[in-house]
Formats: structure tokens, sequence, C-alpha cells
């Protein structure tokens, strides 16, 4: 066991933590506001759980990552490879894309998601479009999802 | 694959017809009238909001007592009864309805009065139990509550501040009256409010006794009654049983109700379509004796309302264009199979003035963009199977409903197609199952390629996918302008982009960096390298100089040019969008990955065999879930922000046309109808 390895799984631990910790966050404020209006209008609960669960992806996102990252690593398989410093540091820095966008577009997200809850009360038709708010947040996680991933899998262990 | 030509009518007859022609109208249900006409010298608007209300007081009724009988009788409803669609009544039924309105009426008035009896009852029921808390700490007193003494004492019943013992309180008293003599004092009970005593004092001292006591706090009782508090609290047990027995009672008069219900739901419609008429009749112009009423039709239906209108009344109605200033409403009218996506155009926007109906481009690549994100042939065989029954079954199902489900078994064909292009079957299961159970590994070759082992591959046709869907944009836009007639415009906004856009991508292609991404090596002949600088200049040219050509002044013609050329940055930002495309499909794959692993984590034999199986139905459920999601709405994001900001706006209104409008019933012509 090498410090190279222990510091790559710092990065799978971290892209899991900190995309798992923003997308806690964003559903749980999101779940909120949803709760206070099927208090009110128990007919809505379909339109505000699904926009409860747009900022649920960051999470799966930063697991996808953690596993990849786990996968190339070994430890999965049951075998850890030997890695230098240098390399454990590049699986750490490829795993940083997703976990902190990861975390502060979940937050963001969730954020966006109470206010489009707020047009689905007032506005129920408008569905559609209260969901793009949210939905355009995502980018951002998108992108560093893909950075992240290319990483990952193009660091030659 | 277009929105429906709309048409102006407008109606003038006699103010006697006024009733029976709105009745043909609405049950026609073609026209949509105008409401907001403005009054002149002549015409004059009529008020019928006492007849409306009183209609609508008789709905509010009816609804409430239906609330009532669900709450009391509720019906048996399976799951699916939302897909069932709704009861279906005839004419005749309605006519029934009427003629025995009057009885229908008089058990709605019954059901509410029985529903506030219950209420009555109930609160009874609390205010019982209330008292009953209340008596709990006196219970211990065996005298009756308003005993106010006995021929030579006095009994003071009351309260003192919690927490004290009869020492305490007979403390008080001989710490102020020392030498007094001839009371007692008995604490019968206690809670964290209060002490409850009684004092009983000779006549002769039983006044200062009193006076000590209040000075430390003491109120006498505030309840009166003969009995003793144990005797109280059994009678307000016997009220309490006897309210419940009469609500017993009354609910079972209600469940007894209940069989009238699908009646009691069309007499709540036909008052709705009743208060409807009047509505609209209050909004209409009239004159001393004649009224007018404007609004619109579709084209395709307007020689069969004026033919209807004559045959039946005399009058005139007259058909003409839509007006240049007015926006017509909308109606859209598509092959069966893409007008599935006219929910998803919905959400966005109706065609607004003079712009095409893009559902038909949008569904293709709805269905194709869908299928890509998910990739996953089992998945989709699981969307499409289930779509499908349930469409199958439920034919009666409301219109928008059928239409989505329509469009994500079209979306579960192109899954499941994206699926084997890419070798996924709920990712790699059918790899991990051999390995692990049968000890030899087989594989399901991916007749494209499957995109794990080479990304940078996906995300290049993730690209050029995105590169087809925001062409196809721009090419709407070229064929709006073609169609009305601005060439110019096709020239200067859609022509040079095409022309910068596809010479800048064949300038980059054969570049050291696009082959460093790509690990792709394009060489290019020496003319199509040409070929491509004079497509960017000249298309880049072209902007710059006729971007802003609205203007009169060069220098700020210039400058808007440049300015648009930044634009590039935008479209840029609009391709990148689409490595979703690339993230999403490698999600999906790689979470079922994961659960596979994850469930054969336990080896093989029974108790292997067994985790796998509870692993694999939770953790692929919860996949398709989250990435269905995931689809949907990345999907709706594409086409409402990438594609149709290249040439649609939308901002325009339904069109709503007078008919029977009902909340529970479906009103069918004729005199059968299938129950």
């Amino acid at each position: 066991m090498t410090m190279g390895t222990v510091l790559a799984l710092v990065g799978a631990a971290l892209a899991v933590i900190l995309a798992g910790m923003g997308s806690a966050y964003g559903v749980g404020v999101a779940g909120q506001a949803a709760a206070g209006v099927v208090s009110e209008d128990p007919s809505k609960f379909a339109k505000v759980l699904i926009i409860q669960l747009l900022p649920g992806t960051q999470g799966i996102y930063g697991l996808l990552v953690g596993f990849i990252a786990l996968s190339n690593i070994g430890i999965l398989s049951g075998t850890p490879k030997e890695l230098t410093v240098a390399q454990g540091l590049m699986m750490l820095a490829a795993c940083l894309p997703i976990a902190v966008v990861g975390l502060v577009s979940a937050m963001h997200q969730g954020k966006t998601a109470v206010a489009a809850v707020g047009i689905v009360v007032k506005k129920p038709d408008q569905f559609g479009k209260a969901m793009l708010f949210p939905a355009m947040v995502e980018t951002y996680a998108i992108l560093a999802l893909l950075v992240s991933i290319l990483a990952v899998n193009g660091i030659k262990l | 694959m277009a929105v429906l030509p709309m048409k102006k009518i407008e109606i003038c007859a006699m103010k006697r017809d006024r009733k029976a022609i709105l009745e043909k109208l609405q049950s026609l249900g073609m026209v949509e009238i105008q409401t907001d006409n403005e009054e002149t010298d002549d015409f004059r608007k009529m008020s019928t909001t006492s007849q409306r209300a009183k209609y609508e007081k008789r709905v509010q009724n009816t609804d409430e007592a239906l609330q009532i009988l669900d709450k009391y009788a509720p019906e048996e409803k399976s799951i699916f009864a939302s897909l069932e669609g709704r009861q279906e009544a005839s004419e005749t039924d309605i006519q029934e309805i009427i003629a025995g309105r009057r009885d229908y009426n008089r058990k709605v008035k019954k059901i509410q009065e029985i529903s506030k009896d219950i209420a009555g009852c109930e609160a009874g029921i609390v205010k019982c139990q209330v008292a009953i808390d209340g008596l709990v700490p006196w219970l211990n007193m065996d005298i009756p509550i308003n005993t106010t003494g006995t021929e030579k004492t006095d009994v003071m019943i009351g309260t003192m501040p919690p927490g004290l013992t009869e020492t305490d309180i007979q403390g008080y008293i001989s710490s102020a009256e020392p030498e007094m003599a001839g009371y007692t004092v008995t604490v019968v009970g206690s809670d964290k409010d209060q002490t409850c005593m009684v004092a009983i004092a000779l006549k002769p001292v039983s006044q200062r006794v009193e006076e000590i006591l209040r000075s430390h706090g003491f109120t006498r009782i505030s309840y009166f009654s003969r009995r003793t508090p144990e005797q109280k609290t059994e009678k307000y047990r016997e009220d309490i049983r006897e309210f419940e027995q009469w609500i017993e009672d009354k609910k079972n008069e209600l469940v007894s109700m209940a069989d009238d219900r699908d009646k009691l739901r069309l007499l709540a419609d036909y008052y709705r379509i009743r208060a409807d008429k009047y509505q609209v009749l209050g909004s209409l112009l009239q004159s001393k004796s004649t009224f007018v009423i404007s609004g619109y039709v579709l084209e395709r239906d307007a020689d069969r309302v004026v033919a209807v209108l004559n045959e039946n009344f005399s009058l005139m109605a007259d058909v003409y264009d839509v007006p240049e200033d007015e926006a017509a409403p909308i109606q859209l009218q598509n092959p069966k199979m893409f007008a599935s996506a006219e929910g998803v155009l919905e959400s966005f926007g109706l065609p607004g003035k003079g712009e095409m109906d893009p559902t038909t481009p949008m569904a293709i690549f709805y269905i194709f963009l869908f299928g890509l994100m998910l990739s996953d042939a089992a998945y989709g065989l699981i969307i499409f199977l289930a779509c499908f029954i349930l469409i199958r079954k439920f034919p009666k199902m409301e219109s928008g409903l059928q239409k989505s489900l329509r469009l994500f078994m079209y979306c579960g064909i192109s899954t499941l197609i994206w699926g084997i292009l890419f070798g996924g079957f709920f990712g790699d299961l059918i790899t991990v199952v051999s390995r692990t159970f049968f000890h030899h590994e087989v594989t399901f070759k991916p007749v494209w390629f499957a995109p794990l082992d080479d990304p940078m591959k996906l995300l290049l046709f993730s690209l050029l996918f995105g590169l087809i869907h925001l062409f196809g944009g721009l090419a709407l836009k070229g064929y709006m302008c073609l169609k009305k007639g601005d060439v110019k415009s096709f020239i200067c906004d859609v022509l040079s982009w095409f022309m910068l856009i596809t010479g800048l991508v064949l300038m980059l292609m054969p570049t050291e960096l696009f082959a460093s991404i790509a690990q792709m090596q394009f060489n290019f002949p020496g003319w199509l390298k040409n070929t491509s600088y004079g497509l960017a200049i000249a298309g880049a040219a072209i902007i710059v100089l006729m971007s802003g050509r609205d203007h009169k002044n060069p220098v700020l013609r210039l400058a808007l040019g440049l300015y648009d050329i930044y634009n590039l940055t935008g479209w840029l930002s609009d391709l990148l969008s689409y490595s979703r495309l690339l993230a999403l499909g490698l999600a999906t794959g790689v979470i079922a990955q994961v659960i596979n692993q994850m469930g054969s984590m336990a080896g093989d034999g029974i108790f292997g065999a067994i985790v796998f199986i509870i692993v694999f139905i939770v953790g692929h459920l919860f996949n398709l879930a989250i990435n269905m999601l995931g689809a949907y709405v990345h999907t709706c994001r594409l086409q409402y922000v990438e594609f149709f900001g290249k040439f649609y706006e939308g901002g325009g209104n339904p069109f709503k046309p007078f008919r029977e409008n009902t909340k529970y019933v479906d009103i069918v012509s004729g005199t059968e109808a299938q129950k």
C-alpha cells in the first residue's frame, strides 16, 4: 500500500462525499418546499416530487466517478495497484471537478428547485417551464462529470 | 405538421333566439367566443351575474355533496382508476336528470345537512372530552360540585396555585389567624396547573377563612352540577356514547344515499354547463332586439357551423379572415405518431403569430436523443411494453395522458435500438451472470461500439448529432424565411451562419488539436482546405456587413455585425451542451454495471443467487427511474433551449372552443352510451 494509492482513494472518496453532500442539501431543501405545497394541495404531489428529484443527480454522478476511480485503482477487484505519489495525485485531481462542482451546483440547483416549486403552486400548467430552471443549473455538473470521467478513465495505471 | 387555419366568425341574430343559439354553439363545441367586447352606445352587455351565481351555487352544493359522499362512503378505486377515463352519459340520461332535478336537489341538501349534523356531534364529543379531562383532579371529591354548605357550615370548593399540600394551606390560615378554629382543609387532587381543595368552616369564621385563602390565590370552582365529579364524568361518558351512536346512524344514512352518486355527478356537470352558458351570455353585446357574437372557428369547421345555424335560426353568420392585428388562437394537427410530442410543445408554448408548428421535427429529434441518453436494450423493452399495455388496456384515458404514454412508447423503442447498438442489456448483466454463476463468460457484443471502451468516439458523435440538431433548427428558420418570401433574411441570417459554421468545422478537422482530442487524423486535400477557408470568410463577411442592415449609420452597422460574430461563442456553448448525451449515456451504463457488480459480490450458489436477484430488482428499478427522469428533463431542455432558440419563440394561446365543459362525465351524442 503506497502513498499514491492512498491519495487516489482520497480522490474517489471526495467525489462521493462532496457530490453527495450537495445533492443531499439540494433534494432536502426542495423537499421542504414540496412538503409545504402538498400540505395545502395534495393533487400536486407528482409534479413537485419530480422537481424535488432534479438536484439528486449530482450525487449519482459522484458515485459514478468514485466507482470508476476505485475500479481503476484496483480496489474493487480486491488487488490494489501500487501507485506512485504522482499517479495518486493525478487520480485525486481527476476526481475534483465532479466533487467540487457537484457540491456547489447541487446546492444552487436545490434553491432553484424551491423556486420552481413556487411556480407550480401558482400555475400548475406551467410545469414544463418550471422544470427547466433547475435543469439549466445541472449543465455545469454534467460538464464536470464529463471531464472527471474522461480524466479518470484516461489515466494509465 | 401544421397550425390549422383559423377564421373569424361573426353572428348577428334576434335577441329572443340568444339562449337557443348559445346552446347550439355549446353542443357543437367548435367556436371560441370572444368575451372581451367593448360596449358602445347601441350595444351593451347584459348582466347575467345573478343567474350565473344561482347555477354556480348549485354546482358548488352538488360538488360539496359528492365530496361528503366520498368521505363517508368511499368508492373502491383501483390504482389505475385515473387511466380509465370518465363515465359516459347520453342525451337521454341528461333529460332524465333535468326532469328529476328537484328530487336530486333535495338529496343534495339532505346530504349537506347530515354532514353538518355529524360535525356538530363531533364537536359535542370534543366538548365532553375536555370536560372529562377537566374533572380528573376532582375525582376524589365525593360531595356534589355545587355544595355550598350545611346548616352550620360553609363549604368552599376551589383551586389554589399548584404544588401546595394541606399543611401549607392550613399554614396560611393559621399564620394569619392563629387563634381561629373551626375550619378544615382537604386537598382532593392536584395537577401541574392547580391544587384542588375543599375548605369547610363554621359559619362564623368562614368569611375570614375565605378571605385568607383568596389572598393566597384561591378561586371558586367554575363547574356547576348537582352531581359529584365522578357521577358527572360518568354522565359525560354517556353523552359521548350517545353522540357516537348518532354519528354511526347518520353515516349509515349517507352510505345508503351513495348509490345516487353517478346521478349527482351528472347533475353537477349539467349545472356547470348552464353556468358557463350564462357567463358567455353576460359577455355578449346586445342592442334593443339583436345581439352579436364574434369568435374564432377552424376553417375546416366554418361551413358546418354556418350551415347548422342557418338551418335552425334566421340570422346572419359571416366568416372571414382573421385581421392582421389579431392573434388567432392555435390548434395543432399532426400525424398520430408525432402528435404524441404535442404535450412537450405545449409545456414550452404554442406557436406565436406567424410561426410554424415545430412538432414533427421536434418529435423526431426527441425520440432519437432520448434513446441515446437512456441507451439500454432491457430498459427500452420494459418501457415499450409497459406503455403499450397501458394504452391498449385503457383506451378511454384522458388524451393528454395518452399522448405522453405514446411518446414514451416510441422512446422505449429508440432506447431499445440504441441499447442494441451499444451492447447494453441491464448494463453488462449477461457478462456478470455468466461469469459468476456459470463460470463461462459470455458477452453481448455491441453492434456498433461500447461507450465505456471508447468514450471519446461517443463524445465526437454526440457533438456531431448536436451539430445536426442545431443545423436542423437553423434550417427551419430558413424555411420560415423562405415561406414568408424574405430571401434577404434567408441569405443574411441563415445561409451566412451555415457557411461560417461549416467552414470553421472543416477548418478545424485536419488540425493537430482535433487529432489529439479525437484520436482521428483527417487529411484533407488542398481544395477542400481552401473551400473551407473560403466558406468561413464569406460567411463571416456577410454577417458583419448585413446583420445590422436595419441601421443607416455604417459604423453602427459594422459594429453590430462584429458583435453578431461574437454569437459564435453561443454556438460553441450550445454545441458543448450536447456532451450531456455522452455523460448521460455513460451514466446509465456505468450505474448498471455497478449494480451488477454489487449483486455478484455474494458469489454463486443459492445464497448468492438470492442476493443477486434482490440487488438486481431494487438497483435496476432505481437506475431506470433516475435515468428516465434525467433523459426526459435533458431531452426537453435540449429541445427548448438549443433547438427552439434558433427559430422559435412560442407565446400562442390554445384554441378553447365554447363547449360543454364537464368535470365528472363525458357527454356523448346519440341515445346509447356505454358505461
